[in-house]
């Protein structure tokens, strides 16, 4: 059991939570998860840790309500109790020097993308930090992204706030005007595989962190695997960070939607009962 | 350790009574108890155990069969060292509690080992009747179930012997079988024994991966209960190496480990199609019926349901899988398997409540390729016939494909069934733990002590895919080599 210190919307369907995790904190690095059980009839799924304060032994989690468990989540306040939360897991991400690093991140993606980039400015590099969302009020992390990089790039599609356009022109334009040395790009599936193919043509070796369905986490189901350079990869050991140029999107796309008719389904279930 | 001489000592007055009360050639002429079990087409849509378990009557007679051996080769079969024997002798003398006590001296979970260890091929095939007399061997894995049910559903469980605290940390890593029977063996023994879980639930495969209709959850929980009771902490959410590593923990003043993190990996077999939506590895698809509760209303973890759906594999798991898939309403439900039924490593008897159920058995077959339907769903698998050939490594027969023999079947779910590599996970967090090619943590087999003098391992960490029972016996082996461990340092 966790206990909530601190939860707050970013949006209307985005929040962030303070959660009690002592041990995760001082273990976590940029790119750890961990997976989360909110209730104890509930799911388990993966949530990537944005912050953590070894100090008060607190990390931070960002969800966008989707289905029945983000929303049984998020119905949880300040003083709740988490059922579970079991980490950090996976591997961290590979912080060093490398000069200039482009981060791209769309959506909820910020949240993993946060501690990157504040990890990779620590190690020395040149970070330009490319947000993307469809409209001003899903762009998150704006302000504090600015804090920790050296430039920042909003892309809306409505142009509802910093440029219209889509990710891979945020991108584009900073390729096209100074070398990049590495790029990591995360965010929706759909996001990472064209930002992916954006930085494929320049030949930046690139990161993407994926985010998938996952049952223990911990690499005994295999629910999380996928293709990545012809071969089956699990996520959970052996990510999330795989290479971006490797990863067969579109098998990732459909992976996703697996359950979409179960979820859909007790997602109506759920918001009847709490009508 | 200190053993109950009296109950166990065959030489006591009660039990030379006993062994005179009646002839052997009576004895010998009892037929062997048949276990009561649900009618097939009605277990066969419940999730309710299917054997019932012997009543009193029937355990009674059944150890009157048992000729009470000098020399009983039963227990040379029994991986934690049972005194088989004893407890049956304590059943025909209707002092069931004592059975159970007996049992409770060498097995920390005797009412699951009644009902998961293979028997036939452990202490029932070393029985004087298989051996001498081409008779069905005594039921000592009933018998044992029996016993152990019966004091749990007296409520009067008893504790077994413990010696007084000695303040030792020891951790068990993994709280699956192996871990569960070295956490018992080393609480009894005085030590300070906690138990780290990476699950929000305590069990491993003994929740997770065997069916609540071959090993009740209730049941599970009550051998737990019992090893709390005798002062085993649990940590559940707690993945040893991610958590908190070894040295983390050295410093929080654990001075031995004994890893049982279990098999990890899912193996799959690398054919084309084999990610499609509707594929599972058993370790999923149980996991999301057992340790999640998928198949109910009241939980949140989805699962996929099918008519139709092909489980690929001939083992305990692939049994588990498709007697899970039946009751979860498939039409069809049936195993793919490339050798023969002869080879097939499943118990006997869960072959034969398979078949009793309806689930089809296509064996030497072998799937080639995943087939999808528009929305990336799995809807077909191509499949290939097979022929034996000559023995392989393992001394069976190798399956061979027979060219132009490929067919479609329709299928809704494939389960891949087709074993698991070890856990990964703490071979990599430990630096300098010799690990074998296939990844098992390689220990000493008498201690299973590893490579780093603190660290113990046992079942399938070690063994890379075996018995509940085995990783129970490992257990027992890497309890004793911590302590002999710790008191010599």
């Amino acid at each position: 059991m966790n206990k909530i210190i601190k939860k707050e919307f970013l949006s209307e369907q985005v929040f962030r939570m303070v959660v009690s995790a002592p041990r995760i904190a001082l273990r976590r690095k940029p790119g750890h998860f961990v997976i989360v059980r909110p209730t104890a009839e509930g799911e388990r799924i993966p949530l990537t840790i944005s912050d953590a304060d070894p100090k008060e032994g607190t990390i931070t989690l960002i969800a966008q309500k989707v289905g029945v468990t983000t929303h049984k989540l998020a119905s949880l306040n300040e003083g709740d109790y988490v059922q579970d939360i079991v980490g950090p897991l996976g591997n961290a991400t590979n912080i060093r020097k490398v000069g200039t690093v482009l981060c791209a991140g769309g959506g909820v993606g910020v949240a993993p993308l946060y501690p990157i980039v504040d990890g990779m400015k620590k190690a020395g590099n040149r970070v330009i930090t490319v947000l993307a969302a469809r409209n001003k009020d899903l762009i998150l992390y704006e302000k504090e992204m600015r804090a920790i990089s050296d430039e920042v790039i909003v892309m809306t599609d409505d142009g509802s706030s910093g440029r219209k356009g889509l990710v891979t022109q945020g991108m584009e334009e900073v390729i096209q005007r100074e070398h990049v040395d590495e790029a990591v790009v995360i965010g929706p599936a759909i996001m990472m595989k064209f930002a992916a193919l954006t930085t494929a043509k320049y030949n930046i070796p690139t990161l993407a962190s994926l985010n998938t369905i996952m049952v223990d986490g911990t690499g005994m189901c295999g629910a999380c695997r996928w293709t990545v350079g012809g071969k089956t990869r699990f996520v959970c050991v052996d990510g999330p960070e795989f290479d971006a140029h490797q990863i067969d999107f579109d098998e990732i796309l459909k992976r996703l939607g697996a359950y979409k008719e179960e979820e859909r389904k007790a997602f109506e279930a759920y918001q009847q009962k709490n009508a | 350790m200190e053993e109950n001489i009296y109950t166990i000592e065959r030489s006591a007055p009660w039990r030379e009574t006993l062994r005179k009360s009646m002839k052997a050639s009576e004895r010998t002429s009892i037929e062997r108890v048949v276990m009561p079990a649900q009618a097939p087409d009605v277990r066969n849509r419940n999730n309710q155990e299917v054997n019932a378990g012997l009543s009193e009557e029937q355990a009674v007679r059944e150890a009157a069969r048992c000729l009470d051996c000098a020399n009983p080769t039963c227990v040379t079969g029994c991986p934690v060292g049972v005194h088989i024997p004893s407890f049956v002798k304590c059943i025909e003398a209707r002092d069931f509690q004592g059975a159970a006590r007996v049992l409770k001296q060498t097995n920390t979970l005797p009412s699951v080992c009644g009902r998961v260890c293979p028997q036939e091929v452990q202490c029932e095939s070393k029985c004087f009747y298989v051996q001498k007399m081409q008779k069905p061997a005594v039921a000592i894995g009933n018998l044992e179930r029996f016993a152990a049910d019966f004091e749990r559903l007296s409520g009067k469980a008893e504790l077994p012997e413990k010696a007084p605290a000695n303040g030792i940390k020891v951790a068990v890593v993994g709280s699956g079988p192996s871990g569960l029977a070295a956490a018992g063996d080393m609480i009894k023994n005085g030590y300070d024994v906690t138990v780290f879980e990476a699950l929000h639930e305590i069990g491993g495969v003994l929740k997770y991966g065997i069916p609540e209709f071959r090993l009740p959850n209730a049941v599970v929980d009550a051998e737990i209960e019992t090893l709390r009771r005798l002062g085993v902490k649990f940590e559940t959410d707690f993945l040893v190496g991610k958590t908190a590593t070894l040295d983390d923990l050295r410093e929080e003043g654990f001075k031995a480990f004994y890893i049982s993190s279990g098999a990890g990996l899912p193996n799959f077999m690398g054919i084309p199609g084999e990610n499609l939506i509707g594929v599972f590895s058993s370790n999923e698809y149980l996991t999301r019926v057992n340790l999640m509760g998928a198949a109910s209303d009241e939980r949140d973890t989805p699962i996929l349901r099918g008519r139709t759906v092909m489980v690929v594999g001939g083992g305990n798991t692939a049994m588990d899988s498709v007697r899970t898939a039946k009751r979860m309403g498939a039409e069809k439900a049936m195993i793919v398997y490339r050798r023969s039924m002869d080879e097939m490593p499943a118990r006997k008897e869960e072959i034969q409540h398979a078949m009793e159920e309806g689930i089809e058995f296509n064996c030497l077959l072998n799937p080639v390729e995943c087939l999808a339907d528009e929305k990336g769903h799995v809807k077909q698998v191509r499949v290939q016939k097979m022929e034996l050939g000559e023995p392989d490594a393992s001394g069976r027969r190798r399956p061979q494909p027979i060219a132009g023999s490929e067919y479609l079947i329709d299928v809704d779910l494939v389960i891949m069934s087709i074993g698991v590599s070890p856990n990964p996970l703490i071979p990599r967090s430990v630096e300098g733990l010799a690990i074998s090619r296939k990844g098992t943590i390689e220990v000493d087999p008498e201690t299973m002590q590893s490579s780093i003098p603190d660290i113990f391992a046992g079942g399938d960490i070690v063994r890379g895919g075996a018995t509940v029972i085995l990783a129970m016996g490992d257990g027992r082996r890497g309890a004793a080599g911590v302590m002999r461990y710790l008191s010599q340092k």
